[in-house]
């Protein structure tokens, strides 16, 4: 089947499916690992057992998807070298260094602490375990920070000159860094990271609070979870209305293709609520739409005129029925968490939180959708960036390694294979883990590796709950 | 013309990579070695002995590659594509490594299909990254800031013996790594096969020393005209101390020592292939002051190394300080 495909699209094929996997598992531990670093602060504030019994349950989840992360991440930073070399060689002068940031100032602090945060408890004790798991959440933000630049830069490029070799070359880091679209891609990336954990830790504590298995604990996270849905879910509707005001500024044509806007509108443009693009006839066919309503929202006027993709040439036009679907479904799992968010606070002031068994049910419905947002918001924002890798300044066409198309195609085939079984195995075990209650002992399983060894440089914890990987 | 940038970025990468392949290298030798320990209870032993670090041994790879790109981004775009195969290989290998780590301990039923991976994982990484070496070394040839080769030409009789090689010297790594963290039984035998690992360990790197500079004249007038032919005294002489040291500390008895010899003869390796091709970064025509981004990009990244990489090592020797000692076999299984 590959024949037809040319080295280009193998190549773009592959670091959507490697960069989508990829990103499941940051989305993910970058909201758990805050996440343990707040329980392990009330454990250590409140004194309550609870605290602990949940820390230790989501640390062994956390372990088993930052490993994926780690090892679908490696792929990641050796991609860019053997598929997209030409890239490399002429953007490495600018994105290479911050990425070099990245890994000095967070994976580093990650891999060094996490050790400690996973098997070194009592071999350090309570304080300095703590301030383990905080290096390790640290270290999450971090390299969100520096990777988002990067990404961000790639977008909205800035600060930078040429040089005689084609390559691009810094002028000045400060404008590199913080590019016009940094600071809002940030906010919204590790706000959408956040309530990515939070449904998951609320779909969790449903399903346990539905089966009635360990009501203190499960009734604890779902509490937590739906504070941080009903908190943060409206601050990231926000954040993504100023995150599309943004692209409107800098890449106006992203945002002609999430809009549906094939034709420019000069009294006011129309919100196409639903529809299906018709690339060939350049139009939205069965579209539902509200005259004037994008106007409103991306110019705060009804009349303002909107420039459509018939304004862009077709070769620079990005795929517009992508974009316009994953930006749908990107938009429309932020509402229904907004939803969960509001139902959850009302479920909290009539006192029902605990027991109405139908938003414990929606609840565990919506644990997978903050991947499915976070993957359609990427999709959103790197097939809406086409054709370029560098925008405005260097084509997608144009990043390719000297690769020819079977080689790109075998290792494609065996990266879909391997992340299929590694990672399909990888969320079973993650599933399984969560289906065990908080201090389900795990009977006929070791608890993980453990690190045994006789001496112990810190005081021991007070109470043998505190256990890195409690016993049968 | 104040400091030389890629000179000093050359040593930083050179020892972000040795790091690497010193640190991952016994991670990787415990799993080359896990089908000579077919019980459960000297695999978990095994395993739990270089769990807490695994991860942080293996970011220096990342380090190397994230720092090719940013300080050398025409030696990143050309070795990769060059290598694809192997790379590609490793990365895969790495993976199935990687999970086995936990995902060893979420299954009884799949328990034997995650030994395979951790064991097959690390053989297949360990043998990709000789392969790669080798054919690095052999060089690669580039022509208008591209890879100008042909795909399997990565593939020859010396590449596949640097494979073999770097297995074997993980291997000893391994071993030696065993016999300082376990005791007992594992221990023994762990120090039964450090001393067969570390005389084929010596045979392999005899082989790929004499067989190095024949591949290009650079390495040829490296090793045998005047002043550089004096390392072919040094290194060597060092090599055998080394091994002297290895080989008592493995008869006599001792724990610490035949893991630090196994690591200086890493170390000496490592120096000897760098004098075979400084200055050059992808032999046999691409230097290093060719392959620099400008200063700007070296300036930016020094100031973060020369101030995070002490850090670094600072609070990574604190996580392998705080697993110091022999593995207890009989503590926390409860």
């Amino acid at each position: 089947m590959f024949e037809t495909f040319d080295a280009t699209l193998l190549a773009r094929i592959q670091f959507a499916f490697t960069v989508s996997f990829h990103i499941i598992f940051p989305a993910f531990s970058i909201g758990l690992a805050s996440y343990l670093a707040v329980l392990e602060a009330l454990w250590l504030w409140k004194k309550d057992q609870v605290y602990m019994d949940l820390f230790n349950f989501w640390k062994t989840i956390f372990a088993v998807a930052f490993g994926m992360g780690v090892v679908s991440g490696i792929v990641m930073s050796y991609q860019f070298g053997t598929n997209w070399s030409v890239f490399s060689d002429k953007a490495g002068p600018v994105i290479g260094p911050l990425m070099g940031y990245e890994v000095l100032t967070a994976f580093f602090l990650e891999a060094g602490f996490l050790g400690v945060m996973l098997f070194g408890l009592h071999r350090v004790g309570p304080k300095l375990h703590f301030l383990a798991t905080g290096m390790v959440a640290f270290g999450t933000l971090i390299s969100a920070t520096w990777i988002l630049a990067v990404n961000s830069w790639m977008q909205t490029p800035d600060g930078f000159g040429m040089n005689a070799a084609g390559q691009f070359i810094p002028l000045d880091w400060w404008k590199i860094v913080f590019n016009p679209s940094f600071p809002y891609r940030l906010v919204h990336m590790v706000l959408a990271a956040y309530l990515t954990t939070a449904l998951v830790v609320g779909a969790v504590g449903a399903w346990h609070l539905l089966r009635n298995t360990a009501p203190r604990r499960s009734r604890t996270m779902f509490s937590m979870a739906m504070w941080m849905a009903t908190i943060v879910a409206p601050i990231q509707i926000m954040a993504g209305d100023a995150h599309g005001l943004n692209t409107l500024e800098h890449q106006p044509v992203k945002v002609m293709a999430m809009e549906g806007h094939y034709e420019s509108h000069p009294n006011g443009a129309p919100l196409i609520l639903f529809g299906i693009p018709n690339s060939a006839e350049k139009r939205i066919d069965y579209a539902i739409e509200i005259p004037k309503l994008s106007s409103l929202i991306l110019k705060h006027d009804l009349n303002a005129p909107l420039a459509g993709l018939d304004t862009v040439p077709d070769e620079l036009e990005p795929p517009v029925a992508i974009v316009f679907w994953s930006f749908r479904v990107m938009v429309g799992i932020g509402f229904a968490m907004l939803g969960l968010g509001l139902w959850s606070l009302w479920c909290r002031w009539r006192g029902t939180l605990d027991s109405n068994d139908w938003l414990h049910r929606v609840a565990v419905l919506m644990g997978p959708a903050g991947f499915v947002a976070v993957l359609a918001g990427w999709v959103t924002t790197e097939v809406g960036r086409q054709p370029y890798t560098i925008y405005g300044h260097l084509l997608t066409a144009n990043s390719i390694s000297p690769v020819e198309a079977p080689a790109v195609a075998a290792s494609l085939i065996a990266f879909v294979i391997v992340y299929f079984l590694v990672f399909g195995a990888g969320t079973f075990y993650i599933l399984r883990l969560m289906k065990r209650l908080p201090r389900d002992p795990m009977p006929d399983l070791d608890d993980g590796p453990i690190r045994t060894a006789g001496i112990t440089p810190g005081p021991a914890t007070g109470s043998h709950h505190g256990s890195t990987h409690h016993g049968h | 013309m104040a400091i030389d940038l890629p000179f000093i970025w050359a040593g930083i990468i050179a020892f972000a990579v040795l790091a690497y392949v010193i640190l991952d290298g016994f991670d990787l030798g415990v799993g080359i070695l896990f089908p000579f320990f077919p019980e459960k209870h000297d695999r978990d032993v095994m395993m739990n002995s270089v769990a807490p670090v695994w991860d942080g041994n293996e970011t220096w790879l990342v380090l190397g590659g994230g720092g090719l790109m940013a300080v050398f981004p025409l030696a990143y775009a050309t070795i990769l594509p060059a290598l694809y195969a192997p790379i590609i290989a490793m990365l895969l290998g790495l993976i199935f490594r990687g999970v086995a780590f936990e995902y060893r301990w979420r299954t009884k039923r799949g328990e034997f299909l995650w030994n395979w991976a951790f064991a097959g994982g690390s053989m297949l990484a360990g043998f990709s990254q000789g392969v790669a070496l080798g054919a690095l070394v052999q060089g690669i040839p580039v022509v208008n800031r591209a890879y100008a080769g042909a795909w399997w030409d990565w593939l020859t009789p010396f590449s596949m013996a640097t494979g073999v090689a770097l297995v074997i010297g993980y291997a000893l790594l391994g071993a030696t790594w065993l016999v300082m963290k376990t005791s007992g039984d594992l221990n023994e035998r762990a120090r039964r096969i450090a001393f067969r690992t570390c005389f084929a360990t010596i045979a392999a790197m005899g082989v790929v020393s004499l067989w190095t500079p024949f591949l290009n004249p650079l390495y040829l007038d490296r090793w045998f005209g005047w002043p550089t032919a004096i390392f072919s005294f040094i290194v060597p002489a060092l090599v055998l101390g080394c091994f002297a040291l290895l080989f008592l500390g493995i008869r006599n008895g001792r724990d610490v020592q035949p893991f630090l010899a196994a690591l200086a003869l890493f170390v000496l390796g490592y120096a000897g292939i760098g004098i075979s091709f400084y200055p050059f970064i992808v032999p046999p025509s691409v230097t290093i002051w060719d392959a620099a981004a400008p200063d700007s990009s070296l300036a930016f990244l020094l100031v973060g190394a020369l101030v995070l990489v002490p850090i670094i090592l600072i609070y990574t020797g604190y996580a392998y300080w705080v697993f110091r000692g022999k593995v207890n076999p009989e503590e926390g299984y409860h």
